[in-house]
């Protein structure tokens, strides 16, 4: 075995990239529960692909076929339901470790210097990701489906002068038709999976450059021993591999939970309307979009104001572009002293709370009807409002409280838990 | 930290108490999947009277007897009225533009419609036919107003007349119904074996249900254990962490 490492290292550097990367990557041992999400996208990205390409071998992209095929995987070909289910949970479910995911940098500051280009492969990764699902949820062709496509590629019509072009060249047609399943299906099976397998790669390698970032916020580099250990650094193998095979075991848990016992999730994994075929001629009550996009949905809808030039629609699509870029500027808006959450004063805490309840409350009015009473008082295209409003300051004046909070003083070295 | 995690989850607990899409007022069907006499029941009455008009074209009568535990000889001759062939899929033999000409609209495939509606609605719509003389069919449904279909089990139900009330703001509205013409069975039986039906209808939109809960019982069972030894795995390697 030896020998025969030998003779592969000197032509490939295997046992050089294992150490640098595993054996001998130095991760801070303060690591909590924050701290599994980005192992279990790893995972379930794989779970997607490999899935993914079960269900390909059955799957047929045609307008007239399609939504019988996903019945016949469900019903006639071997575990196909199994292998689905496990794909369309996967979905939801790569959503819910990638918000918890970032929700960690939002905690602990780890899109701060110098680790801004981590954020921002990442951040490109969940744009790309949002890609991915939306062009995936036409490809069983339900009704949902369609009309959700019709809605969110109706929307590049709003952008002036180009925008119908536009619109009629993603689509391929004049309506969601054939032709847009088609392409659809070529960009989700082909162009995206590629392209977040290399931004995830991308994503490591400009993390392992850095180094993580721990709940404490300081940088373990700060401290070696003399052999140029990090004093509160531990391998990656073994400690975090076991650690995070436990942390992935719990979660499939959860997973297979959904998977087996309710892959529905009540309606907001798998859609109702879904269940029906494809119908140009039956619009559904309420097209909503599947509840990751919720959120952006609804500050997209919360634009009514008809005065400003242009009309309310090219806003709203602006407005929903301006809260995803607003993400990639937090490494520049934060000016704190510190990092984590730990050491920062009431001010940045007061924000991070009021923000993550605008997101969540922006999330569930997207699922609702915009004039409808939800909540209280007034209709929820009023709250949508507000809660963009509040979505918007958090980035907009973080500049001046993260400056002005009172933060209190870090710790040399990382706290043990 | 505990207390963010425990906060976070709390904020969503009415996001996910509303996930369930509005039940409107529906009656609780209460089916039991794992009552196989039931989903036999419910298969016949499918057979008999939906499969005439209606199609349920994703689904083959050899699976069906395979998971009901139906004798494939007894459906052969008592069930298959549209083909000859048990590995068929359950295919309708009206044509369809005869079916467009005749209601106005194509009956839809059923296969999927416990989960496109679900189960409560399709309870409580086979039960709310009533007389109606103004539309085409003389039936009309409180669940599914001026419906085109028209009630294909009325020799078992009888016959029903809606009973409507004025109320405070002016508008008409249902309040309950009356038996003007007993049919064969009488109201409990006919709600027993709409149950049976709503019971198949809902194993034919999803014929994995049948067994993914028992799987699931033991893959968890399974992950529990790795759980375990994962957990006593890393804290034996993690013995020397400070």
């Amino acid at each position: 075995m030896a020998r025969f490492m030998e003779w592969v290292d000197a032509r490939f550097p295997a046992t050089k990239v294992w150490k640098e990367h595993m054996a001998e990557y130095y991760a801070p041992k303060n690591f909590n529960f924050w701290y599994y999400f980005g192992v279990l996208s790893m995972v379930v990205l794989v779970i997607q692909i490999v899935t993914g390409i079960f269900l390909t071998m059955h799957y047929k992209p045609d307008a007239a076929t399609a939504f019988a095929s996903v019945e016949y995987i469900m019903r006639d070909v071997p575990w196909g339901w199994f292998i689905r289910y496990m794909h369309s949970t996967g979905a939801s479910m790569f959503f819910v470790v990638v918000y918890l995911h970032m929700f960690r940098a939002l905690l602990y500051g780890s899109y701060r210097t110098p680790r801004e280009l981590v954020w921002l492969i990442g951040m490109v990764i969940f744009v790309a990701l949002m890609a991915e699902a939306f062009m995936g949820y036409l490809l069983p062709w339900g009704n949902m489906s369609y009309w959700g496509a019709q809605v969110i590629i109706s929307l590049f019509g709003a952008i002036p002068v180009v925008g119908e072009g536009l619109a009629e060249w993603i689509r391929g047609d004049f309506v969601v038709s054939d032709a847009t399943l088609n392409r659809f299906f070529a960009f989700h099976v082909i162009l995206l999976p590629l392209l977040l397998v290399l931004l995830v790669y991308l994503h490591i390698v400009a993390l392992h450059k850095v180094g993580s970032n721990n709940p404490d916020g300081v940088e373990i580099k700060k401290h070696k021993d003399a052999s140029g250990k990090p004093l509160d650094g531990i391998p990656f193998h073994p400690y975090y591999t076991v650690k995070d095979t436990f942390g992935v075991m719990v979660f499939l848990v959860i997973y297979f939970g959904i998977v087996f016992f309710v892959p529905e999730f009540g309606g907001w994994f798998l859609e109702r309307d879904n269940f029906a075929p494809a119908d140009i001629l039956q619009t559904p009550p309420h097209i909503v979009p599947l509840w990751y996009f919720t959120p952006f949905y609804s500050i997209l809808r919360a634009v009514t104001w008809e005065w400003l030039p242009g009309g309310a629609k090219v806003w709203g699509v602006m407005a929903m572009g301006a809260s995803i870029v607003m993400l990639f500027l937090l490494p520049w808006l934060d000016r704190a002293r510190v990092r984590s959450i730990r050491y920062r004063g009431w001010m940045y805490k007061t924000a991070l709370a009021i923000f993550v309840v605008s997101f969540v409350v922006l999330g569930y009015l997207g699922t609702k009807s915009p004039a409808d009473v939800d909540l209280a008082l007034f209709a929820n295209v009023y709250w949508a409002q507000v809660c963009m409003i509040l979505y918007f300051l958090f980035f907009l004046l973080m500049p001046w409280y993260t400056s002005k909070d009172p933060t209190k003083p870090e710790p040399d070295r990382v706290t043990s838990k | 930290m505990r207390k963010a995690i425990a906060a976070f989850m709390l904020l969503l607990t009415p996001v996910l108490a509303h996930g369930a899409p509005a039940g409107g007022g529906f009656d609780k069907a209460n089916i039991d999947l794992s009552d196989t006499a039931s989903l036999q029941r419910g298969a016949r009455i499918f057979m008999n009277f939906c499969l005439s008009c209606h199609s349920a074209s994703y689904m083959r009568y050899q699976r069906m007897a395979e998971d009901l535990s139906i004798d494939p000889a007894i459906v052969e001759r008592d069930m298959m009225f549209a083909t000859d062939k048990i590995g068929d899929l359950m295919t309708t033999t009206m044509p369809a533009d005869d079916a467009q000409r005749w209601f106005g609209v194509a009956p839809p495939d059923l296969s999927l419609v416990a989960r496109s509606r679900g189960e409560d609605y399709l309870y409580t719509y086979m039960r709310s036919f009533y007389l109606d003389e103004s539309t085409p069919s003389g039936w009309n449904n409180t669940v599914f107003p001026n419906v085109a279909m028209p009630h294909a089990m009325y020799e078992w139900q009888g016959v029903q007349k809606a009973v409507f009330v004025t109320n405070e703001r002016g508008n008409r509205q249902f309040e309950h119904f009356e038996l003007v013409e007993p049919g064969a069975r009488s109201p409990e039986e006919y709600d027993m074996a709409i149950r049976d039906l709503t019971n198949f209808m809902v194993y034919l939109a999803e014929p994995a249900k049948l067994e993914r809960y028992t799987i699931g019982f033991w893959v968890i069972v399974f992950l529990l254990i790795m759980v375990g030894l994962t957990y006593a795995l890393k804290k034996e390697f993690w013995r020397d962490v400070h």
